[in-house]
């Protein structure tokens, strides 16, 4: 048997299902479908809605200038599929090559796309998570809930977890008038993501706009009244707030337990795959049937050193769908890698916070042009001596140029001279990333045992 | 009509803006926000729009791409 004869037969009349219907699985339906699948195509989504865009729902949606329901993803071009919407996948039977769903059916594919992305982590303790007025913010229906409780006036609003959406929905909060409180138990929000010292400049810049950010702190419990309304919360401080509306933005959790027996490489921290998007099976043998993008992956990028990444970005989720969908239906020789430089923006407090490459992989940052204290400038991130990553405040025109510094491994400090080069960006300084031995945020897995039989490895959520 | 703007690629030029304002609208200095379900009576402005954005981040529905100038499924995204 010619495997170019099976490739034929897969491209004409083969069955693919694609599990997850958000912008990943979008995508790679529209690719699938442009690169000539004539096959059966399925797309299983959780939720009930179609495929839709979630950077919105921390901004405009929240601000109440566009409804929720306004985030419906355009089409790049029909995908002439079958649509089990609001139908979870419970299952996956590698053998069979079947993928079980929450209604009972169970549907059989010659190739299956896994893009089932991350959701809110909730708050740990259940109890206080119940409680009225504690929310999260991830999907369309969270969305249109907290506007809910923004619009009608809350006393105050407590935001528990200061990255970006935390950031975000703080500026929200400001931009509305609505009192605000942020509790990060790192030294400065979007720390984890950015360092120490453009950490400072978030802090100055929510500060400025009447956010009472707390540093350093936990939030160590959730108190609601009689009715179950939360009211206030205590911090590690000994401190409390007085709040009515709670948000966690503790970070997001990968949509995996579905696999749990499936036998596939996957867990908390996400599906590992190839560079080629193909998922690796629990014994590291990587499948040739099974293909991964977006938000649940992670793949090894050969610029930052082979590091299996795993980035929650809206372009990463586009990028890695079109090499899936592409890789699925190709022969060896004509598949490609997924090297996405990564790249996000947020915006915040009316600036605009864009970067490119791995800031986190950094030791060094030096302020290229502008200035930290007037919080508009572009800063390069430096690790042993090449360019990583680059940030800019309101600057996002230069970004593009530090992009190509990045992939040609440009040196650190950069060369190069550049307009408006402050006193301070003359020298580089460390770039004040938290120690990643130390548990943080995230929860944490630990291994044990030393033979092969009795080694575990275990899931820690994080306790706040 | 759908849209949706790259905004890893928008670098904040604000065409859209002026052509579409009740679409885009500039926050702060650099950021974009816009309606990502615009008005149906918005579309000539959108399309307009979408072919002046200097750096092609903004996509169109497929049934709203390139039917006014004769370019139709023109990808707007690379």
């Amino acid at each position: 048997m010619s495997v170019d004869g099976y490739l034929e037969t897969l491209r004409r009349e083969g069955r693919i299902v694609v599990v997850g219907a958000s912008l990943a699985g979008l995508r790679a339906a529209e690719t699938l479908r442009a690169e000539g699948f004539a096959g059966t195509l399925t797309m299983v989504g959780d939720e009930p809605h179609e495929p839709y865009d979630r950077p919105p729902l921390s901004k405009q949606v929240l601000l109440g200038k566009v409804p929720a329901d306004h985030t419906v993803l355009p089409r790049r071009r029909p995908v002439d599929a079958e649509w089990r919407l609001g139908a979870a996948a419970t299952g996956l039977d590698l053998a069979a090559k079947q993928v079980r769903l929450a209604d009972g059916d169970a549907i059989d594919y010659d190739r299956l796309l896994i893009t089932t992305g991350v959701r809110a982590r909730p708050w740990p303790r259940e109890l206080e998570a119940d409680l009225d007025g504690v929310c999260v913010l991830r999907t369309r229906d969270d969305a249109i809930r907290l506007h809910h409780r923004l619009k009608a006036g809350p006393r105050r609003v407590l935001v528990i977890g200061a990255g970006f959406t935390g950031s975000e929905i703080a500026s929200a909060c400001r931009e509305r008038g609505l009192p605000v409180t942020v509790a990060e138990r790192g030294p400065a929000p979007l720390v984890g993501a950015l360092g120490g010292v453009v950490g400072e400049v978030a802090a100055e810049l929510q500060r400025a706009h009447g956010v009472d950010l707390r540093c350093g702190v936990q939030v160590t419990g959730l108190e609601g009244d009689s009715a179950g309304r939360v009211r206030q919360a205590h911090f590690s401080d000994g401190t409390a707030v007085e709040s009515d509306v709670v948000v966690v933005a503790l970070g997001a959790t990968r949509n995996t337990e579905w696999l749990a027996d499936s036998g596939l490489g996957a867990g908390p921290r996400g599906i590992a795959c190839d560079a080629g998007c193909r998922a690796f099976d629990v014994r590291g043998i990587v499948t040739d049937d099974v293909f991964v993008a977006g938000d649940v992956a992670r793949s090894p990028h050969p610029l930052f050193g082979y590091q299996f990444l795993s980035l929650e970005h809206w372009g990463n989720a586009v990028s890695q769908a079109e090499v899936a969908a592409h890789n699925m239906i190709s022969a060896s020789a004509d598949r490609r890698p997924h090297l996405w430089m990564p790249s996000f923006w947020s915006a915040q407090f009316g600036v605009n916070i864009k970067s490119v490459g791995v800031p986190p992989m950094a030791d060094q940052i030096i302020v290229t042009q502008g200035s930290l204290a007037e919080q508009r400038f572009t800063a390069a991130y430096g690790y042993q001596g090449r360019v990583i990553a680059a940030v800019t405040f309101d600057q996002a025109k230069w970004l593009d140029f530090y992009e190509r510094q990045i992939e040609q491994a440009a040196p650190f400090p950069p060369e190069f001279t550049t307009v408006d080069r402050r006193p301070e960006g003359l020298q580089p300084v460390p770039a004040g990333f938290p120690d990643p031995s130390l548990p943080s945020h995230g929860p944490t897995v630990t291994l044990s045992g030393h033979s092969p039989t009795d080694r575990r490895v275990s899931f820690t959520p994080r306790r706040a | 009509m759908r849209l949706v703007v790259d905004l890893n690629r928008c670098q904040g030029y604000a065409q859209c803006a002026f052509l579409a304002p009740d679409v885009f609208t500039m926050h702060g200095d650099e950021a974009l926000m816009y309606d990502p379900l615009a008005d149906d009576t918005q579309r000539e402005n959108v399309r307009r729009a979408a072919d002046a954005c200097p750096v092609k981040a903004i996509t169109l529905d497929y049934e709203d791409q390139g039917a006014a100038d004769g370019k139709a499924g023109a990808s707007r995204v690379g």
